[in-house]
């Protein structure tokens, strides 16, 4: 049987994660649209992988540059991301000894 | 490790980032959705740790090249994270779009450079065929995301002397058929490169989108920002998941396409709420046709008040609906509204925000204004959700707010004539605190503020709440 294309397979999981990505937002409650924002910068930073592989992988000077610098500004939005994220959704806790305040006044 | 175990650590990490997404559907699961997304980055980063030391062999110094990265770009991010202001996240999420487009270009030029060693295999010694098409793609997309996120986050600082950092859309004759030739140029030699796999049309195509980028963005106004941010955040997402297609990993595709599919939702929901249509955003220079209706600026009468007055207003009332803008943030008013409100719930006033999609300069972001002011989430309503209660509502107070309470929006032929609004005008007092009488981002005069049960407040939001706050006591 011949061989199915790569490319071909990486378009079914495309438009399958497109499928879900779509469903999976819509669901977002608005008031944490700005988490999304920042959470959605993080995970784009997946693409360290491929910066990781050209560091550490190629051998000429303009390959390993590439690689060290792609890593370095994916790495910005890793951490800085789920930091950032996270800092804003420890915002958005309940405040349980505030509440009790209020409700005592 | 069998590569098909590193496959399936990757389909593990996918999972993680969708469930970190799906989190957010309720402040309550936010945060471990939020854990799930940097349990699945961490994965993904440790597989490749392992994948590396497994292709490199004896020689392993390409691993200090990454953690020399990793440590430089993460210590970098994460200063950023603790230090930002909320006020400032519009500014921090551009940056970030720029970085993760750039970074797409970088490893675009090391996949052409050296293909092999990031797992594409030569076909007589040259890139396979669809893998140079999407590397073309994922180059010009991560290419324009940059650029146009660098010229969008001056614009979003709005303090930079250059005149592209400003925040008055640049607009010149023939823009659009600009735009269309670079596209077209940037198309060919795309083309090119994908019939020879040569470096000259790769340099071209990249120089061309990043002028691209800038082009797109500039004769966007500031007040269309949270449009563009939405729009890069797609860009970002989809740059990622052409890297994914060129270097066939389908991590960073579905990865990709989550941050795509999200990007474009939320530039389409920033769209409906502005009126204005998706198609003109994703060609770019969809800001241009404002700023013409200035039309009728003769003084009218408005009642005026102080804060004593809102004070004595607000503590008789049963229900008041506080209605925040962009000013409210930045007078930084946030903490004395929370007093105030805090205040009126103590004397027994039912109290909420309303909150309008384009209030803030991003989607969301003055809720997470209100939040770091410790207003807590169930009080503050979305626009759909609180607009059929106006009618019930003793007070209405508009903090910093104009056009999204504006009643134009209702009357055929206005400017904004369709776009969704707070339905202010329906409670039966209504207060505006604003600093003068000048009008909103969209140039229109407010009928609100002429109503006779509008009262207007002048000032600085901080200083008229707090003297609210004084008066309430």
């Amino acid at each position: 049987m011949e061989v199915i294309n790569p490319t071909i397979i990486n378009l079914i999981i495309f438009v399958l994660a497109i499928y879900v990505g779509y469903h999976v937002v819509w669901n977002v409650t608005p008031a944490l649209h700005t988490p999304l924002m920042s959470v959605t910068n993080a995970i784009s930073a997946i693409v360290i992988v491929g910066a990781m592989l050209a560091a550490a992988l190629t051998e000429t000077m303009l390959g390993q540059i590439m690689g060290v610098a792609a890593v370095a500004l994916a790495s910005v939005n890793v951490v800085g991301g789920f930091l950032v994220t996270r800092r804003m959704l420890e915002m958005f806790k309940k405040k349980p000894k505030k509440v009790a305040e209020g409700a005592s006044k | 490790m069998s590569m098909n175990f590193v496959v399936l650590l990757y389909l593990l990490a996918s999972v993680c980032f969708i469930q970190a997404l799906k989190g957010l559907s309720h402040p309550n699961t936010s945060r471990l959705g939020n854990a799930f997304g940097m349990a699945g980055m961490t994965i993904a980063i440790l597989t490749t740790v392992a994948l590396i030391l497994k292709l490199s062999g004896e020689a392993q110094s390409g691993l200090l090249n990454v953690f020399g990265g990793m440590v430089v770009g993460g210590g970098l991010g994460a200063v950023m994270a603790k230090r930002v202001e909320m006020t400032k996240m519009p500014e921090l999420v551009a940056f970030m779009h720029s970085m993760i487009g750039m970074s797409a270009v970088f490893i675009a030029v090391a996949a052409v450079a050296e293909p092999t060693a990031l797992g594409i295999e030569l076909v007589d010694g040259l890139i396979p065929v669809g893998n140079r098409f999407e590397l073309f793609v994922g180059t010009f997309v991560g290419a324009i995301t940059f650029s146009g996120s660098v010229i969008a986050f001056g614009k979003l600082s709005g303090n930079y002397k250059l005149r592209i950092f400003q925040g008055a859309p640049i607009v010149f004759k023939g823009q659009h058929l600009v735009n269309l030739v670079l596209a077209l140029l940037m198309l060919g030699c795309g083309v090119w490169f994908f019939m020879t796999q040569q470096w000259l049309p790769f340099v071209i195509m990249m120089a061309i989108a990043f002028v691209l980028g800038v082009l797109i963005i500039i004769p966007i106004g500031g007040a269309d920002m949270p449009v563009v941010v939405s729009m890069l955040n797609s860009y970002s997402g989809w740059a990622a998941a052409g890297i994914g297609f060129s270097l066939n990993n389908s991590m960073l595709i579905i990865a990709g396409s989550l941050v795509g599919s999200s990007g474009a939702i939320l530039s389409y929901i920033m769209c409906k709420a502005m009126n204005r249509s998706f198609f003109s955003v994703i060609l770019g220079g969809f800001g241009a046709e404002e700023g013409s209706q200035t039309g009728s600026s003769e003084a009218r009468p408005v009642k005026s008040g102080s804060a004593d007055d809102v004070a004595f207003l607000l503590g008789n009332s049963d229900s008041v609906v506080i209605v925040p803008g962009y000013g409210l943030a930045v007078a930084r008013a946030q903490h004395a509204v929370k007093e105030m409100t805090e205040k009126l719930i103590a004397k027994g006033v039912e109290v909420r925000y309303a909150i309008h999609p384009v209030a803030g300069r991003m989607p969301g972001h003055m809720n997470v204004l209100l939040a770091e002011a410790e207003v807590a989430y169930d009080q503050v309503f979305e626009m759909e959700d609180i607009n059929s209660d106006f009618g019930q509502t003793d007070v209405v107070f508009v903090l910093g707010a104009n056009d999204v309470v504006n009643p134009a929006a209702r009357t055929p032929g206005s400017a904004i004539y369709g776009m969704p609004i707070l339905e202010a005008y329906k409670a039966s007092n209504v207060i505006v605190n604003k600093r003068s009488m000048a009008s909103g981002y969209a140039g229109l005069d407010n009928e609100l503020f002429y109503m006779d049960k509008t009262m207007m407040v002048f000032g600085d939001a901080k200083k008229v709440v707090e003297d609210i706050l004084k008066a309430l006591d």
